[in-house]
């Protein structure tokens, strides 16, 4: 328990110094939210969809702990290069307990930027339709955050250095925000994008969250709860067997 | 304590360690001593469980390292020769996360870390972040951190590197005095023959990832004819300055296995 809860606090205590990353990390999803919100709502309305905003800030929210929690599976790359790594490998804990206080201690730091970002749309004008789901939403947003952190471990278990983040950035991270609902309707799309988009995990994670608090699911929360659930597990394992064989 | 047979470790094409083969007794002073890119890095990263050999077999009080890793861990303390810890945590942070790792019980572990933190002067400095230490500092920090737990095993990998002469005063008095009263078996590299020669019970002389002898440091002069350690080295690895790197097609080749896994 000790090894988990110090290496969970780590997480924590580098995020709560890093002020300035927090600024920065929250820019993102205000600009989504505004321009996007603001700048497609009426068209939006007009489709006969309701309000964008409403529609938009569950996707939001699902953007930042996705980011949040990937990077902060990525960061073993930094933690490799600036050596520390190799202090928490050569420690007499087994490498899955390891894993398991990085991905909760990432897990949490995504929780907590996902709350900010919570506030910063309640603050843009967004509402919960029903209080009682939000607890759900919750859920959701921890489903995301450990899915999410263990695809990063897994990724930062096997890049050797910085060179392969860009392409991660661009060809997996981004692509996983796009085509996952957060900021168009799953309904009607052309047949190759939806079937895209139901592969994609974050599309469930968007879809709970959605569901919980804007009351508008397509796949519906059952089927959301068990894809993520199945893919939390699966990813772990990988994560943790990658990061098993970690070598320095 | 240990015993390594026929070790090999390979990058692509270059073989960094080419089948060494050496025992260190329990209790005993082992100092590894070689050119830069002798080997003697990876060596200790594949006794520690951070590598995995090409081929040979390795044991630490009886265990393979590459198999029974946990139960290895539990019986080795290392200080590394780069730098490992976390620049974002304070001086006090980076050791009590160190000491949690290591199981180290929480009432001597306060203790513990006072004692060493004013052993190498670091007291007063202890809630500043790492990123604010001098190079010296993080070192000192480093070799405390090493020390916190009593391991039956110390490795210990250029540990004086950057230090001034009080601080590796210290370390190797604090080293010597866990080495008789704890019974600590010590394995450690350096440079400095000097400090070799004041506290290495054995030495073995290790060039492009092959032994070429092993001895006491008495041994070693005599066997050489030389009045020093130091001329001792230079006879037995010549005096030419290492490529430190393996070829650039090597590390082409690493940078592929990059993409390919
Ligand atoms: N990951 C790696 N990939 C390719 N080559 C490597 C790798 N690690 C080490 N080497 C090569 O293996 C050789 C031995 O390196 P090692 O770090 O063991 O040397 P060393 O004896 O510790 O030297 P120094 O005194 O400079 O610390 C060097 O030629 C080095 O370039
Ligand atoms: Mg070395």
């Amino acid at each position: 328990m000790g090894p988990i809860y110090i290496l969970w606090l780590r997480e924590l205590k580098r995020y709560v110094r890093s002020r300035a990353q927090i600024a920065a990390s929250l820019g993102q999803p205000l600009l989504y939210l505004l321009a996007l919100g603001f700048g497609l709502g009426p068209i939006f309305q007009k489709s006969g969809h309701g309000s964008y905003l409403q529609f938009i800030a569950p996707g939001v929210i699902a953007m930042t702990v996705l980011f949040t929690s990937i990077f902060s599976g990525i960061a073993l790359l930094w933690d490799r290069q600036f050596g520390f790594l190799k202090e928490t490998l050569v420690a007499p804990v087994p490498r899955i307990t390891i894993m398991i206080g990085r991905t909760l201690g990432g897990a949490t730091v995504a929780m907590i930027q996902g709350v900010l970002v919570i506030i910063v749309c309640l603050i843009a004008g967004f509402r919960p339709v029903n209080l009682a789901a939000v607890p759900l939403a919750f859920g959701f947003m921890l489903l995301i955050a450990v899915v999410f952190g263990a695809l990063g471990t897994a990724i930062g278990s096997v890049l050797q250095d910085m060179q392969g983040f860009q392409l991660i950035m661009n060809f997996l991270v981004l692509p996983i925000f796009f085509l996952s609902g957060a900021l168009f309707p799953l309904t009607n799309l052309p047949k190759a994008l939806g079937i895209v988009t139901s592969i994609d995990p974050l599309s469930y994670g968007v879809d709970g969250l959605r569901g919980a608090l804007a009351g508008i699911s397509h796949f519906g929360p059952a089927i959301d709860l068990s894809v993520l659930c199945i893919l939390a597990a699966i990813f772990l394992g990988i994560g943790s067997f990658l990061f098993s064989r970690i070598q320095l | 304590m240990i015993r390594v047979h026929d070790l090999v470790k390979t990058f692509g094409e270059f073989r960094a360690v080419d089948n060494i083969s050496f025992q260190v007794e329990k209790g005993e002073i082992f100092a590894f001593l070689g050119p830069n890119g002798a080997g003697k890095t990876t060596t200790i990263k594949m006794l520690t469980t951070l590598l995995k050999p090409t081929s040979g077999r390795v044991e630490l009080d009886g265990l393979n390292p590459a198999v029974k890793q946990n139960e290895a861990r539990q019986r080795f303390g290392i200080v590394f020769q780069d730098p490992s810890l976390d620049s974002e945590l304070t001086g006090y942070e980076n050791m009590d996360l160190h000491g949690v790792l290591y199981h180290v019980p929480r009432k001597i572990r306060i203790e513990r870390i006072e004692r060493l933190l004013k052993l190498f002067e670091l007291w007063e400095r202890r809630n500043d972040r790492i990123k604010q230490f001098s190079g010296g500092m993080k070192r000192r920090l480093e070799i405390a951190r090493g020390l916190l737990h009593t391991p039956k095993i110390l490795f210990l990998d250029e540990p004086t590197l950057g230090l001034d002469p009080q601080s590796r005063n210290q370390l190797w008095t604090h080293v010597k005095n866990l080495n008789e009263s704890e019974q600590v078996t010590v394995f450690l590299t350096t440079h400095y023959m000097d400090e070799a020669d004041r506290v290495a019970d054995r030495i073995a002389v290790i060039d492009h990832g092959r032994i070429v002898a092993q001895g006491s440091p008495a041994e070693l002069k005599e066997q050489t004819s030389s009045d020093s350690l130091e001329q001792a080295f230079l006879t037995l690895t010549g005096s030419s300055i290492r490529d430190e790197s393996a070829g650039s097609a090597d590390q082409l080749r690493q940078f592929a296995k990059m993409w390919k896994r």
